[in-house]
Formats: structure tokens, sequence, C-alpha cells
């Protein structure tokens, strides 16, 4: 039972860091209907930037604002210089662009930091604390949750309470409406991307120190579980993500606890077979509101 | 209360749209060949013709979804050629489409207070929004209900409503009684005069239905194969027979 316990807020904690990647693909999904293969690298690009900070400066936190920032930037950049040149014809080219751009992503990195992997410091301390005998969650636990909640908050104060989250979702729905309704559509998107952005950095700020460690391809692994996360949720749904996020992070921790590391990989891609195989959708997915 | 200017006949009235040559498409082979026509403040000007006539390439030309390949386009003596879509609302442009173009994701309040965003003066805009829900008390009772919840009918009034919230000049609408019942229709084409009449809105209004249409224009322009055969009173159309038979089918 113990165990259980303790494997239940691992899983909750990766869970939540899956969650924030997961809705980081979403809101690229619902604003341009790409899904953002090159977010891994991305963000790996966002953290290295991160540390560089911190090890110039010392403080951590610097160098936590500083990967968020330049995320925001690297989004921005890419929609412009790139995505927005996809031919959207077929939904493969905007895969095969993004797949593109991973690999320039993880060349430059291992071409100005190199390829080895470089252990980081996380900010809190990472031993649990013990409830009653039971080690329950660390210091580091309780900061993912802050983090990943405060994103979650912000981001559905943001599309649901302010005008330019209205206009987002418009845009995002109905371009060429939105557009005769004097939304600058192209802007929305751009800043979709930006926002995407971030948060996959913060992702990648919370879970590379953990097990991971730095390198260019670190976040590859993650990107798997984060998108399988996000088509569980269906790709249309922010809720969706989070929920999706907590059950394969939950999923991983049971069965790397009780059945073993090496398996948990291939738990993951079960549950993407059985959900695409029950509900193609997604459990969140709002097919019916588009069909009507 | 009449808006200022609106005393004399429209005929009289500056023109407040005026298309010249206008020739646009999609691609290489153009949909609209030379079209010529005015737009006067406080005027109904009916876009008729066949199915592929050019109607709705036409109105998609003037708010600048499509390209146009040469002519003029002249709002209030400014070029709108050029000019951003999005722009266009700023102008004193709306744009209906042909389908509604209500965001079903969205529901009813989000899709009006969409239609006020760009707005500066918000308090006017706040304005607009409780005068259309006075003028639909429909959408009123289905103020959070989601667009793809509403019948046909009531997604017209939306459609409509949002683009009032803007508080247009000219209005281009394209099949507003597509798919409603006659009733309906007719509610919605009285509504288009009753503002013409307050407001001296002009409406651009592009209709398979000829004699509801006709019914409610000043004038009719009658598009063939993306070409203007003929443009004259709504009431001598009516009563052209060799024409109602050669272009618009009755």
């Amino acid at each position: 039972m113990d165990r259980f316990v303790y494997l239940t807020f691992d899983g909750l904690s990766r869970g939540a860091v899956y969650a924030a990647f997961a809705l980081a693909l979403v809101l690229i999904w619902r604003a341009a209907r790409i899904v953002n293969f090159a977010q891994g690298a991305m963000a790996v690009a966002a953290v290295y930037v991160g540390y560089s900070v911190t090890e110039k400066t010392g403080s951590y936190w610097l160098g936590f604002a500083a990967s968020l920032v330049f995320g925001l930037l690297l989004g921005i950049a890419v929609e412009k210089a790139v995505m927005r040149f996809v031919d959207h014809s077929s939904p493969l080219n905007g895969v095969v662009v993004a797949l593109g751009l991973v690999l320039i992503v993880q060349g430059v990195l291992g071409i100005l930091y190199g390829n080895e992997y470089r252990p980081v410091e996380t900010p809190f301390r990472r031993d649990a604390f013990e409830v009653g005998g039971v080690a329950l969650l660390s210091r580091y636990d309780v900061f993912v949750f802050a983090a990943v909640g405060a994103v979650v908050v912000a981001l559905t104060v943001l599309f649901t309470r302010t005008p330019v989250g209205l206009r987002m979702r418009a845009a995002a729905f109905a371009p060429d409406v939105s557009r005769l309704l004097g939304v600058p559509v192209g802007g929305m998107l751009t800043l979709g991307w930006a926002l995407a952005a971030a948060v996959g950095s913060l992702a990648g700020m919370l879970v590379v120190p953990t097990e991971l460690g730095l390198h260019p391809t670190a976040m590859d692994v993650v990107f798997v579980s984060a998108f399988t996360a996000a088509v569980v949720g269906g790709l249309d749904s922010p809720i969706g993500a989070v929920t999706g996020g907590l059950i394969v992070g939950l999923l991983l921790s049971y069965v790397s606890g009780y059945l073993g590391a090496t398996v948990a990989p291939m738990a993951v891609l079960l549950l993407l077979v059985v959900v695409l195989l029950g509900r193609p959708g997604g459990l969140f997915s709002s097919s019916k509101a588009r069909l009507a | 209360m009449k808006a200022a200017g609106l005393d004399e006949p429209y005929q009289k009235r500056t023109p407040l749209l005026e298309v010249e040559d206008l020739t646009a498409g999609y691609g290489a082979a153009p949909v609209l060949h030379d079209v010529r026509l005015t737009v006067r403040p406080g005027e109904i000007v009916a876009v008729l013709g066949a199915n592929g006539a050019g109607k709705t390439t036409l109105l998609r030309t003037l708010s600048g979804l499509v390209r146009a390949d040469h002519g003029r386009i002249a709002f209030d003596g400014e070029e709108l050629r050029g000019v951003r879509v999005e722009q266009m609302v700023r102008r004193g442009i709306a744009h209906v489409p042909e389908g509604r173009g209500v965001v079903t994701e969205l529901t009813v309040d989000e899709n009006l207070r969409l239609g006020g965003l760009w707005r500066r003066d918000r308090a006017d805009a706040a304005r607009a929004l409780s005068e259309v829900y006075d003028l639909f008390p429909a959408l009123a009772q289905r103020r959070a209900s989601a667009g793809h919840q509403l019948s046909g009918g009531e997604r017209q009034m939306l459609a409509l409503g949002r683009a009032l919230i803007g508080r247009p000049r000219l209005l281009l609408l394209d099949e507003p009684s597509l798919g409603l019942a006659p009733m309906v229709t007719a509610q919605i084409l009285a509504l288009l005069r009753d503002l013409r009449e307050r407001t001296g809105l002009a409406v651009l209004l592009v209709e398979q239905n000829v004699r509801s249409a006709l019914s409610v224009a000043d004038e009719g322009v009658v598009l063939s194969l993306g070409r203007v055969v003929t443009r004259n009173s709504a009431a001598d159309l009516r009563d052209d027979a060799a024409l109602r038979h050669a272009y618009l089918g009755f």
C-alpha cells in the first residue's frame, strides 16, 4: 500500500510535466492544425539557454525566466520564419517540416554545447517528505505541481475570460470569419506558437533535471509520452491534455514500479493503441461540436 | 430618427461603394469580368443570378477575401483594393458570408462580443451589444448556447446581429434566406428595410430567392457568368418578363 501511494504521487508529478508538454502540443494543434514534432527540440534549446544563464549568473530563477522568454521568442521565430510558409494541402507537410526543425535544432545545440549528457541541478530537494512513515512527495514535486497548476489556470483564464483569448479561439476555429470581424488571424497564430513554446520550455525546465540530464535529444522520450497524453485527451482539448498527461504519468509510474522500467515505454504505446481503437478522437474529443 | 444626409432620396446621395471594371477570381481564370455597380447610402442593392454567376465571389472580392485582378473598388471615395481583410470592418464594411459564418464552437454571447472586439469605443460596443439583444430576443434567451445548438434562423440572426455591432455603413449579405423558413426570411428582410430607414445602412444583398430579394431591394444587378447583364430598379426587373426568363428562372 505504501508503495502504491508513493507510486501514485510520483506518477502525478511526472504526469504534471507531461500535461504541460501535451498542453503545448494542443495549443499549436488548435491554432494551426499542426502537431509540432519539433516541440521537444525547441524545449531543449530553451533549457540549454536557461542553464547557461544560471551558470553565468548563479541564479536558478534568472535562468528559469530566461528559458521561458527564450522559448517564447523561439516559438515566434519558428512560426514567422518557417511554419507560416508550410503548405497545408497535406497534413504531412507540417510534420515533415517539424521533423526537419528537430534535426536542425539538435544539430545546432550539439555544435554549441556538445553532445554529452550534462547533469543539472533542481532548485529544490528531491527527497520525499514522509507522512506517517510513507514517502509522499518532495519539495521539487510541490514546485512542479505549483508551476503546472499556475500555467493551467493562467491559460484557462486567458482563453475563457479575456478578449485576446476569445480572438485566439475564434481565429483557430474560423479564420476567414474572424478576419471579417477584424481579428488579426496571423498575429493570433504567432501568439499561439509563442505561448505553446513557452509552456513547452517550462515542461523542459521541470523534467530535464529530474531524470534526463541535459542533452540535445533529452526531450525525445518525453515527447513520446506527452504526444500520447495529448492524443489520449483528444488533440483539441486542453482539459484532455492535462488529464491525458496525468494518466500517462500514473501509468508509467505504476508499470515501472511493479513491472520494471524497461516495459514502461511499451505500456505508453499500448495505451495509445487502446485509446485510438476505442475512441479515435480521444477521451475529450469535441467531435460532436465539429460535426453539427 | 434619421442619420445625417438621409433626407434626400437615395438616388441623389453620393455613392458609398463604386465598383468599376472589377475582374477577379481564384487563379488563372477570372470569375468576375468588368463588373460595375454602385451602392448609395441607405440603398439596398440585390445581386441576382444563377448558381455560378459569381455573386458570392463578388462579395468576397469586395471584402478582400478574394484578390481583385484589376478594376477599382472605391468605398467612401477611398480605394479598397489592397486593404487587408481585417481592416474592412474598421472602414465600416460588414460581410456576413455564405453559410452565415457563425463560429459554432463559441457561444452566442462570445460570437456577438467577437463582433465588437475591434472597436475602440468600448461603451458604444457594449451599447450595440444590448441593442442586438433587444432586436433579437431569441438570441438573448440563448446567450450561453454554443453556436452549433442554434437553428438556421437563429444563426442568421446571430450573424446579422454580430455584423451590426460594428455599426457598419455597408452590409454585404450573402444568401440570408438559405435554408430558412419563408417567415424567418421575411423577418430578416423587413429588418434590413428598417435598418436602412433608421441608420442609412447600405446593403449589397446576394440572393437565390429572387422574388424576396426584389421585394426588399431598390435596385438589382443581374450577373451571368461573371458579367453584369443588367442594372435596373427592382420594380423594372420584376416586370421584365424576358429578363426573368433568361437569367432569373421565373
